[in-house]
């Protein structure tokens, strides 16, 4: 698939939304940015699956909603901790594997566990994860696993 | 009515961001290190904007043509896609800097002080490193 007409049609939509100016003036000054960015992008060499992941975006749908609910759950759970008379945090740093199989995917997880608040990706080798939980019990659940295979869904079936 | 339902939902989502906010900042000071406060960091970013835009969304949707609503989604966007990279440089730059991440069993070994806030950060950092003085820390 030839992705630099994609890119071009999402810079201009962007253009469009941020700007609503339709005068001749400004639709020609959208169109030479964009043509350019588009450009550079394409003479870098950087235009591919991982830069504008357009296979992801159908599933992308049902799993961003899915994402907002966890990070608004998890948010719940560090606020208690917060406002708890007496704090009782029990933070490790925890290490697991992770089943995604392009680097993309593994992008998407390392990121998806960082929004949601209690966890945080501090380093990732290979498919290994280090994350630190600010509750060691929240990484030992079935939470860390459900996300996982959601992504790895997510990804769908590597190249 | 119609107005006063949607007022209703914008002021509970503004002050339900708010709150999350708050307790973000409350958790900055009370969480004895530098790791546990990014969690607290991560609410105000996630759910504090978040809820804080969806209520300016739902106001601009009913008062406006529904441009500012689609603004509104791409700054949340754009915010959701940063701020874990943001984190995660703190994180990266914490433990190469040397600290040690709090943990129960090291407070405990440290100071016999429990996983209280305000006096434990001390006992988080048997070794702090010198740099790392001021990275959100009060004492």
């Amino acid at each position: 698939m030839n992705r630099a007409p994609w890119l071009w049609a999402i810079l201009f939509a962007l253009w469009l939304v941020l700007s609503w100016h339709f005068t001749p003036l400004f639709l020609f000054f959208g169109v030479v940015t964009c043509s350019i960015a588009v450009l550079v992008v394409t003479r870098m060499g950087i235009l591919d699956r991982e830069s504008l992941p357009l296979h992801l975006a159908w599933r992308a749908a049902t799993y961003v909603p899915w994402l907002v609910w966890e990070i608004f759950k998890s948010n719940v759970r560090v606020a208690r901790i917060i406002l708890s008379p007496r704090i009782r945090v029990d933070p490790s740093i925890v290490h697991f594997r992770a089943s995604q199989r392009t680097d993309l995917g593994r992008f998407i997880y390392a990121n998806s566990i960082t929004l949601t608040p209690g966890t945080v990706t501090t380093g990732i080798v290979g498919d290994d994860f280090e994350v630190h939980a600010i509750v060691q019990e929240e990484i030992d659940g079935s939470e860390e696993n459900i996300m996982n295979r959601r992504v790895a869904q997510l990804e769908g079936e590597a190249e | 009515m119609m107005g006063d339902i949607v007022n209703a939902v914008v002021w509970v989502l503004l002050i339900a961001g708010g709150f999350f906010m708050v307790t973000g900042s409350v958790g900055m000071v009370r969480l004895p290190d530098v790791f546990t406060r990014m969690h607290a960091a991560g609410m105000v970013d996630t759910m504090g904007a978040g809820l804080t835009l969806a209520g300016l969304c739902v106001y601009s949707l009913h008062d406006g043509t529904g441009l500012v609503a689609v603004r509104l989604v791409l700054v949340l966007a754009f915010l959701w896609f940063t701020s874990p990279i943001a984190t995660h440089a703190v994180a990266k730059a914490a433990l190469s800097g040397g600290t040690t991440p709090y943990t129960v069993r090291g407070a405990q070994a440290g100071a016999g002080k429990d996983a209280r806030g305000g006096g434990a950060p001390d006992a988080a950092r048997q070794a702090p490193a010198d740099g790392e003085r001021g990275v959100g820390d009060p004492s």
